[in-house]
């Protein structure tokens, strides 16, 4: 293994080692925060009696729907986008400002406009989403060098052959830069709607458990997603290396 | 010159597109849903002449200013240390990215719960999401200095703090600066989060509150301005940041 | 010759895990002296060390084994007074202006303020700088940027200038002309120079001695004498000994890059 993943999972067993003894000696106290061994316990009762199931399933569905529309309508139109010039300009002040926007202020907005469901959710996580796709997309058609569409040609490929069989292979890596961050972004927008105003899902749960300052549930929810979401971004940026890493050299 | 009159025009044909699309939305859904772009502005201004309003503004404007100067502080030391000593930053880089990418509202009630509910609570939450882009960029511009510059500097036999003021800063500037501008943005969302429970003032309180009495014409305006406010700063800093890009 | 200004003994430079598992023994054990005002060239297959060589003298780095001394001081990981290095890349500092970039080099000197103003005029005017005083590096050429950091070296006026393959990525007939230019500096000011180069006419035409380097471990092989006159330029290569000196210096050379080629490519 190497010395700085040592190190590094050396501090993370320091650290919570030192919470445990901080909240064991009392120093915090247990209204504040339980002690680790506790939260993790709480957790495995929860996960076992199953009575969060219903709000998993609602929250990773809603991530799931709003990562598939955001990574779908964002390479069509990042691939729509790179063809028309005119209309790449006129929309680059936009996807340069964009993410500085408070997306979560639409949300108020979302939710007088289509109740308090699940598509409020589902679109903020889609907006916060979608742009990430198309812009990486976008950079993904860029770096397509123009000696492999002459080799296209040469090989008399038709335009939708040539996209699918050189230009997307091409540009996958890049593309995938786009959709590991529009997970990360679902997961964001989704589980931050939840927790806004929302009757179902994770999010809902923690803020639930917040108000009726019910520890053992809400810190053990809030491990689970933190969990979930450490696992999802780290596989991905993973496989994104991986990805990359047959592009550079060396 | 002709770059920035092209960028002019597009940002100007993008606001026209996007007005004309609102004003055609409120066509389509009515006046219980949305309102119109012009009522919107009248409405907007009229709250911007209330006294009320600008009570809090400045309520988010305190918890906003002391969250960044929280995070670009704490953020610059992180980054030059984590840069600087690179076993630490290789220990610490991926703790980082993990912190930038998971739903940090989700650590909200535990900021409630050690500085219970108010002001200290809206910095700390604002300064946590910013906190992290400003450190893995400077911790990244730090690390990709040209080492030919600073062997340059040690060649004129500077001293270590003068090599890391003089020369090792002004060198990784332009992305610091990205990283700031980044930060800039994500502490005024964390701050407006933060803003949207557990408080009685503020422009995040003043968007829940009118959820709950279904008060179009707040939302709307209270939106509008938000999005303005941090669409022109962004620009400011956009263009600044291509400054300093395009000078190294 | 008398006391010589810089002395290498037994200097052996080797690199301990780089994390790619083994040690890099990457230079040595390395005798060699340099006389004061000389203009002494290093050549090499890539890879031999000749760089480490350089950092090593420069006092960058410091040796593993053996000893360095400068003007009879031992050098060890500290760069000495009165050292100028010009390095491969670009080193100018691009938020600053030509001009600035050069009187940075006086940072250390704290000289008089007029004084200094006289150093970078004088600096300017020699590296044909003056109309590009307030232009940023980034709007020079290779050419000039490598001229703005070898006046920013110049005005500390140091005694033993250290260059590493300076134009290397420079076209010949610059390289040619930068040449002519590095002795014209070379006659002004009395400096000893050290230049690295993988060019075999370049270290030929400009050097008074050579010394040929093996492949890794780098060690010296062989010094070549050129017995040129002090005021020479370019148009040396005319000269008979030219090639029997270019010849001389292949025939070593060339054995120890074929050495080269046949290993992996070496570890960055």
């Amino acid at each position: 293994m190497k010395r700085a993943t040592a190190y590094r999972l050396g501090f993370i067993a320091a650290a919570v080692t030192a919470l445990e003894v901080l909240c064991r000696a009392g120093v915090i106290k247990p209204l504040t925060m339980p002690a680790p061994s506790v939260i993790l316990g709480d957790l495995v009762v929860i996960l076992g009696s199953g009575k969060m199931n219903g709000a998993m399933a609602k929250t990773l569905a809603n991530v799931a729907i709003a990562i598939v529309l955001s990574v779908s309508a964002g390479v069509v139109a990042g691939a729509a986008i790179h063809r028309w010039r005119a209309l790449r300009d006129g929309l680059e002040p936009l996807f340069a400002t964009y993410y500085a926007i408070p997306v979560y202020a639409f949300y108020p907005l979302f939710i007088v406009l289509f109740g308090l469901g699940d598509v409020p959710q589902i679109l903020i996580g889609f907006m916060l989403a979608v742009v990430a796709v198309i812009v990486n997309t976008l950079n993904g058609l860029d770096r397509v060098p123009r000696v492999l569409a002459k080799t296209a040609r040469i090989y008399r490929m038709g335009p939708a052959e040539a996209a699918f069989k050189v230009t997307l292979p091409y540009a996958a890596p890049y593309i995938f830069t786009g959709v590991k961050l529009a997970v990360a972004y679902a997961f964001i927008g989704v589980v931050g709607a939840e927790f806004i105003m929302s009757r179902t899902g994770l999010g809902y749960e923690i803020n639930f458990a917040f108000n009726n300052f019910d520890n053992a549930v809400m810190y053990p929810l809030i491990l689970l997603i933190l969990a979930i979401a450490t696992a999802l971004n780290m596989s991905l940026h993973a496989w994104e290396i991986r990805l990359l890493r047959r592009r550079e050299r060396g | 010159m002709r770059r920035s009159w092209s960028a002019m025009r597009n940002a100007a044909a993008l606001t026209v597109a996007i007005l004309a699309a609102w004003q055609l939305l409120y066509e389509f859904a009515g006046t219980y849903a949305l309102t119109a772009p012009l009522a919107t502005f009248q409405y907007a201004a009229g709250m911007l002449a209330t006294q009320s309003f600008w009570v809090h503004v400045a309520e988010t404007g305190r918890a906003f200013l002391a969250a960044l100067a929280i995070s670009v502080a704490g953020g610059l030391l992180a980054g030059f240390a984590f840069g600087l000593h690179r076993l630490s930053g290789e220990v610490a880089e991926p703790m980082l990215v993990a912190l930038y990418s998971i739903p940090k509202i989700t650590l909200y009630p535990i900021v409630l719960l050690i500085f219970g509910i108010g002001l200290p609570a809206k910095i700390a939450f604002g300064a946590i999401h910013g906190i992290v882009p400003v450190a893995i960029f400077a911790m990244t511009a730090v690390r990709n200095v040209n080492p030919v510059l600073l062997k340059t500097a040690r060649v004129m036999r500077l001293g270590p703090w003068t090599q890391v003021l003089t020369v090792l800063f002004p060198a990784a500037l332009p992305e610091i600066f990205t990283g700031i501008r980044l930060g800039f943005s994500l502490t005024l969302i964390g701050t407006l989060l933060g803003e949207m429970f557990g408080s009685q003032r503020g422009l995040g309180y003043l968007l829940m509150t009118a959820i709950g009495l279904q008060n179009i014409d707040v939302i709307m305006a209270v939106t509008l301005m938000l999005v303005i406010f941090a669409a022109s700063i962004s620009t400011v800093l956009i263009v600044i940041d291509r400054r300093l890009h395009r000078a190294a | 010759m008398s006391e010589p200004q810089v002395s290498l003994r037994g200097v052996t430079r080797i690199f301990a895990d780089t994390g790619l598992g083994a040690e890099v023994h990457a230079l040595g054990p390395v005798d060699l002296d340099l006389a004061k005002g000389e203009f002494f060239a290093v050549v090499g297959p890539s890879g031999c060390g000749k760089s480490t060589l350089l950092e090593l003298i420069a006092g960058l780095s410091a040796a593993t084994q053996g000893t360095i001394t400068f003007e009879g001081k031992p050098v060890a990981g500290e760069v000495p007074d009165g050292v100028g290095v010009v390095f491969q890349e670009d080193a100018c500092f691009p938020w600053l202006s030509v001009e600035d970039n050069i009187a940075f080099g006086l940072r250390r000197a704290g000289l008089a303020a007029d004084e200094s103003r006289r150093r970078v005029g004088h600096a300017l005017k020699l590296m044909g700088l003056v109309d590009f005083a307030r232009a940023y590096p980034a709007q020079l050429s290779g050419g000039m940027r490598q001229r703005v950091c070898i006046a920013r070296t110049l005005v500390t006026e140091p005694r033993l200038i250290l260059l590493d393959e300076p134009f290397g990525a420079l076209d010949q007939q610059t390289r040619l002309l930068m040449g002519d230019e590095l002795l014209r500096l070379w006659r002004d000011t009395g400096a000893t120079i050290l230049l690295i180069t993988h060019a075999l006419d370049e270290a030929a035409m400009l050097a008074d001695r050579i010394g040929v380097m093996s492949a890794r471990p780098g060690r010296i092989l062989d010094i070549v004498e050129t017995r040129w006159p002090r005021e020479r330029d370019s148009r040396i290569v005319a000269d008979p000994s030219f090639g029997e000196i270019t010849g001389r210096l292949w025939k070593s050379l060339r054995q120890e890059s074929l050495k080269t080629l046949g290993k992996a490519a070496p570890a960055p």
